[in-house]
């Protein structure tokens, strides 16, 4: 086991790091980091742009394997990361924003997937039922609604329903409330006030698509030999779709969660956006409207090390799920 | 019926008893697709839509480029049926040339994907060997390098050519997880008798593959192309909402949203109705492809009795 398991592992490492590369590599060449300062006033001399690109490691005169190289050097012999277009270190930066993002994506997904499931398992059982009928079409809708426009409906629900209670109780801008009195409490509670509209959105889209996935995977199971067995052999149907059927519906879709991952990462980075939270989304979609590619690439390698987790992730879970496969 | 005897009762009659021919798939499909509700709810919507987006804006008086200077940020009323902009604009012929393009962008850009994939797929899954894992190891790649980010990255540069590039790269990095189907697919029945049967009897390569070896698959395929029709509409939206998609002064339903999204509270009608509109569309598209796949897929649940 624990060698399946590196040996997977060390197949995503090497597709992260090329990954990074190649966002590097494709940021430098077609990002104008110059542009930048040269609008600026008052004006900038060249050679002072030059050397302020030189500082950043990304003046364009250097070819861009030679940068690439350098950059590499950088990160594997002292952990450096480069610099943003702020001058503040990239990694560092990257380390406070991902807390941000984190608590978004983890909940959010974490949330989507189980409710996904069981709405689809639910679904399944239910085949053409009116509660069937109902989860399909919301789901469909769900999935035909761009992420942001979700946020936006929230936002417009949450206005509603703060200015029909008389007090903002649902905050939407920003992750916390600047001035809370210390203590645990209002700090929790402020949390849970800033969070829901966002884990909301991302937890409608999670369960969106995956309770369509779950409901046709389950339908295949349902029909099959075992579940008859099952309950020829006495099990009620209760314990014989639950052991024996949601354990095998769950297999194909530990491997689906791996590729819907990304789906989320893009969509939660809209969402910080609409909901103007400081995380790792903003910090992506800005490096690349400012032309910041030392930022650009650790974007990058932050999505590329969260798909390496959940894929290596979703191979363990298969593996633990799948009574074929033994390793 | 069509295997009981013939009894000749009259011996000078030729006439030849009209044998009932099998029932073809298509026939199959489309008796299955039929008697879904999700297909007519679907393709009633959609061919609303359809017929909007075409027509729309030969019953109205304005043009989207159009600027109503004695209506500025009016609700809807008589005149302007989806109210206007801040400097007067139609939002009703907004959202009619905007649903026009957004439309066109995915009905190019998903069914292009789709052919994509199955180029790609069934290749790697055909010849196997060195040609799969460099190719799987290429998919592997985009999807672990997301593909939203190599599109925002491109935007600045897709921006000076024509909207068409973005359907282009839209195209490009929307094939990857169909294409490891088709490729699953293609590895289960490369070795099946009659694909042998024709590489012994000396058909090209490509001609297997295209003649014996995507048709195969096309039922999958042509889900995939529906839903693509959708991703891709979605994800135009996304990067017109970033401002990096459409842009001026072309408009699609994303750089609508996108003036509009600030505005939703206080003028909802600048946000309501390009939403709605796209939202709807896309629902019914998602509708179609989901009674396709059940009609299709002959071990879904609706047809295994």
């Amino acid at each position: 086991m624990g060698k399946y398991v590196l040996r997977r592992f060390v197949n995503y490492f090497i597709l992260a790091f090329i990954a990074t590369v190649t966002a590097y590599i494709t940021s430098s060449a077609f990002m104008d980091p110059a542009a930048r300062y040269r609008g600026q006033n008052p004006p900038l001399s060249e050679s002072s742009i030059k050397s302020i690109l030189d500082g950043h490691g990304t003046n364009p005169d250097v070819p861009i394997l030679e940068r690439t190289w350098t950059w590499l050097t950088k990160i594997f012999l002292h952990g450096d990361f480069s610099t943003t277009v702020h001058n503040n270190p990239v990694f560092q930066e990257i380390m406070t924003r991902a807390s941000v993002s984190l608590k978004l994506l983890l909940i959010g997904s974490i949330l989507g997937a189980i409710l996904g499931v069981v709405l689809g398992v639910w679904g399944a059982v239910k085949q053409y039922k009116a509660s069937d009928q109902t989860v399909t079409y919301a789901s469909y809708l769900i999935i035909a609604t761009p992420t942001f426009v979700i946020g936006v409906i929230l936002m417009i629900i949450a206005t509603g329903f703060n200015r029909l209670i008389g007090t903002s109780l649902i905050r939407f801008s920003g992750e916390y409330t600047a001035d809370i009195p210390p203590g645990f409490f209002p700090w929790f509670t402020d949390q849970l006030s800033h969070m829901l509209l966002p884990t909301l959105a991302l937890v409608l889209m999670g369960a969106a698509t995956y309770s369509r996935y779950q409901r046709s995977v389950m339908l295949d199971v349902l029909a099959s030999d075992f579940i008859r067995t099952a309950r020829s052999k006495g099990r009620t149907r209760k314990t014989a779709l639950v052991k024996h059927g949601v354990r095998v519906a769950l297999i194909p879709m530990s491997t689906y969660f791996a590729y819907a991952f990304g789906t989320l990462v893009a969509g939660s980075a809209m969402l910080e956006v609409v909901f103007s939270w400081h995380g790792m989304g903003e910090f992506t979609i800005n490096s690349i409207l400012q032309s910041d590619i030392n930022a650009a690439a650790g974007s990058v390698l932050f999505i590329a090390v969260l798909t390496l987790i959940s894929s290596t992730l979703s191979e363990v879970l298969y593996a633990a799920l799948d009574p074929r496969v033994r390793i | 019926m069509a295997t009981e005897i013939p009894i000749s009762t009259t011996a000078d009659t030729d006439v030849v008893t009209p044998r009932s021919k099998p029932t073809s798939r298509l026939t199959l499909i489309w008796r299955r697709l039929r008697s879904t509700p999700r297909f007519w709810v679907g393709g009633i919507m959609l061919g609303f839509f359809v017929l909007f987006a075409v027509f729309g804006n030969t019953i109205n008086i304005y043009s989207p480029t159009d600027q109503d200077i004695y209506a500025l940020n009016e609700a809807p009323n008589a005149q302007h049926w989806f109210g206007t902009n801040t400097i007067g604009q139609d939002i009703y012929a907004q959202t009619v040339a905007g649903l026009q393009k957004s439309l066109l962008i995915g009905i190019i850009a998903g069914p292009s994907a789709s052919l994509l994939a199955a180029i790609i797929g069934s290749t790697a899954g055909y010849f196997g060997g060195r040609i799969e894992v460099v190719i799987v190891w290429f998919i592997n790649l985009l999807l672990v390098l997301p593909a939203f980010f190599i599109l925002v990255l491109l935007a600045p540069m897709l921006r000076q050519l024509s909207w068409m590039a973005i359907v282009v790269f839209l195209a490009l990095f929307g094939w990857m997880i169909m294409a490891q189907v088709v490729r699953n697919q293609t590895k289960a029945i490369k070795d099946r008798d009659f694909v042998k049967a024709a590489r012994y009897m000396g058909v090209s390569t490509p001609r297997i593959l295209s003649r014996h070896i995507i048709p195969n698959v096309a039922s999958i395929l042509i889900v995939d192309a529906t839903l693509g029709v959708v991703s891709a509409i979605l994800t135009e939206t996304s990067l017109s909402y970033f401002n990096l998609g459409i842009q001026k002064p072309d408009v699609s339903i994303g750089t609508l949203l996108a003036e509009g999204s600030g505005a939703a509270v206080t003028r909802p009608w600048l946000f309501v109705f390009p939403a709605g509109v796209l939202v709807l569309m896309l629902f019914a598209i998602s509708l179609m492809a989901d009674a396709l796949r059940d009609a299709i897929d002959p071990t879904s649940g609706a047809n295994r009795d």
